[in-house]
């Protein structure tokens, strides 16, 4: 079961502030989506709004082509995965699972069926008899998942279902998720701030800052060509360099732009001259002020010897680690240039 | 020393508190016609006397229905505004909760003359009825303050969780909210229970031809003292022990 949803200029206010602020998203059947943002962005409001916990002040949800206005949680075609797993613990763990169904009125054999199978979707079989208090958290969530899926919803809602995680346990959790969505094929709605977890799961990502939406896209396009300076900075780390025209406190750029401008790299982007190819922006020379070996590559500073005052982050292969005060010659492979 | 000295307090606050208690029950098996010492042997007769005593054991009855109705009442009274108040945030719930919880700080022989004026206004005769009522007024604010007390943020969630599933209110109360409050529950129906069965001012206001056991006690009393009134007072002492350790035992199995 899987439905497209449609939200078309979402507000909400609580008093005088605002949580969200003329959102529209529109949201395809069977779409992994991550709500991706910093706390307080307005990402946990917007889901609550699509499970119905929220009525929006203005604007209108569409789930299925049905509109949601005034339809209550209960009656909507969407659960929800929480944070903190609400699973009830005086139940088994089949009895959970098949709360939902109980709820519907399957007779008990049926819905025992269904919650087995459901268990065994998130690798649990076979233990339905135990309780939620003799699993750990990442087997709670499990069992939260699969008493969300065991309705068989439209949309699945999912708040920061990975939040209370250690890192590693989240990590694996992330590729069991999305071979489970593959697997039921519903449209999943996660919500999380954590924007390597969002480029793990999502097909799209969409970055919320200040009850707006910054930008949206696939990871890829998200990392590597983001909107706008937040979503740049939200992905991940970057250097900014103001540039106004061709001309930046590094010394002419070939950009061809003609207004001022952010001109935003990721470290990773950044090489020595010798080592980039054809079509790589030349950033001039600049002075190594330290670098250390962080396993997967070298994480460097420099200072421009145009700008002493700024400093540029870049990454080198493992094999390579300057010494402080060597200069370098820096070229940029892909960037991008963003309004400030 | 330091050691010894402890035990020895230890030992003599438990003397204060039982002292009484164990005097009682030993002159409850006088072989003789006053409760005072020498122990002149020991006898069951004055069980007996009680036991075959119609008015007594009639007063025990009355006194065991009225504290189990009127302890089920106010305990389903008090979960379900605790369970209000703790989920509806209102512009003045934090007034409502001191409201409700303000009766446990009025003494019991101020609202026992209060009910009973106003039973006298509509017509409602001293009675074990206007008894029970009296104490579901005191044990209202009890129930609803020990389940306030229960509800946490993990209470609240799994609510949330079952009303998403498609509960409704009756089936989240039911299913849900009371299981997870279980032993909440029963702490606060036992001590409820215990309370009313010990209760006598409202009792003796409320009552007239059937009475509860402390006000039949009292009567006893009136005509002097006797074993028998010792006899009475440890079965009262051995049912509220009872209950007590069925509650430890009820709320103890459910923690572990």
């Amino acid at each position: 079961m899987t439905a497209p949803v449609s939200i078309r200029g979402v507000r909400q206010r609580y008093g005088t502030a605002t949580a969200l602020d003329h959102v529209d998203l529109e949201i395809a059947a069977g779409e992994f989506v991550v709500l991706l943002g910093p706390s307080g962005c307005g990402k946990t409001t917007l889901l609550n709004i699509i499970g119905g916990f929220a009525e929006p002040t203005e604007g209108q949800v569409l789930i299925g082509g049905r509109d949601m206005a005034g339809v209550s949680p209960k009656e909507r075609p969407t659960t929800t995965v929480f944070q903190d797993y609400a699973l009830f613990p005086h139940m088994s763990l089949a009895e959970n699972v098949a709360f939902g169904l109980r709820m519907r009125g399957v007779e008990k054999s049926g819905r025992l069926k269904k919650a087995e199978e459901m268990l065994a979707l998130v690798g649990l079989a076979g233990r339905g008899n135990r309780r939620p208090h003799e699993l750990s958290g990442g087997q709670r969530q499990r069992v939260a998942l699969a008493r969300a899926l065991a309705v068989e919803p439209d949309v699945l809602l999912l708040d920061e279902p990975l939040g209370a995680l250690d890192l590693k346990l989240r990590r694996a959790m992330q590729d069991e998720l999305k071979a489970i969505q593959r697997r039921v094929g519903t449209t999943f709605v996660h919500v999380t701030h954590d924007q390597e977890e969002a480029m793990a799961i999502a097909d799209r990502i969409v970055v919320m800052n200040a009850g707006r939406i910054e930008d949206l896209g696939p990871p890829r396009e998200v990392y590597l060509r983001p909107k706008s300076l937040f979503s740049a900075g939200f992905m991940g780390e970057i250097n900014r360099i103001p540039v106004n025209g061709d001309s930046s406190p590094l010394g002419l750029v070939a950009l061809g732009n003609d207004r001022e401008r952010v001109l935003c790299i990721r470290p990773e982007s950044i090489r020595p001259a010798e080592l980039a190819t054809v079509g790589a922006l030349q950033l001039g020379r600049a002075t190594i002020t330290d670098a250390a070996f962080f396993g997967t590559h070298v994480r460097a500073h420099a200072t421009p010897l145009a700008a002493p005052e700024m400093q540029i982050v870049f990454h080198l292969p493992q094999s390579v680690l300057p010494a402080p005060g060597e200069i370098v010659d820096l070229a940029a492979m892909t960037w991008v240039l963003l309004d400030p | 020393m330091m050691r010894a000295l402890s035990w020895l307090y230890l030992a003599a606050a438990y003397l204060f508190i039982f002292l009484p208690v164990a005097v009682l029950v030993v002159f409850s098996f006088q072989d003789g016609r006053l409760p005072v010492p020498p122990l002149q042997g020991m006898s069951l007769k004055w069980y007996e006397k009680v036991l075959s005593d119609g008015d007594l054991m009639a007063a025990l009855v009355n006194s065991l229905i009225v504290a189990l109705i009127s302890s089920a009442v106010a305990l389903v009274l008090g979960f379900l505004a605790a369970h209000a108040l703790a989920r509806v945030k209102l512009p003045g719930s934090v007034l409502m909760r001191v409201l409700i919880i303000a009766p446990m700080t009025v003494s019991t022989l101020i609202i026992g003359l209060g009910l009973l004026t106003f039973f006298n206004q509509i017509g409602i005769r001293p009675s074990l009825l206007a008894t029970g009522i009296g104490h579901v007024v005191i044990n209202l604010p009890l129930c609803f303050a020990i389940t306030y007390a229960a509800m946490g943020d993990h209470q609240k969630n799994a609510e949330r969780a079952a009303r998403d599933l498609g509960a409704s209110e009756a089936q989240v109360l039911w299913l849900v909210s009371a299981p997870m409050l279980a032993p909440a529950l029963a702490a606060a129906f036992f001590l409820s229970v215990t309370f009313s069965w010990d209760e006598f001012i409202i009792a003796f206001l409320l009552t007239r031809f059937d009475v509860t056991l402390p006000v039949e006690i009292w009567s006893m009393l009136r005509s002097g003292l006797s074993p028998a009134t010792n006899a009475i007072g440890s079965l009262v002492f051995l049912v509220s022990i009872g209950v007590v350790v069925l509650a430890e035992i009820f709320i103890l199995r459910r923690r572990a």
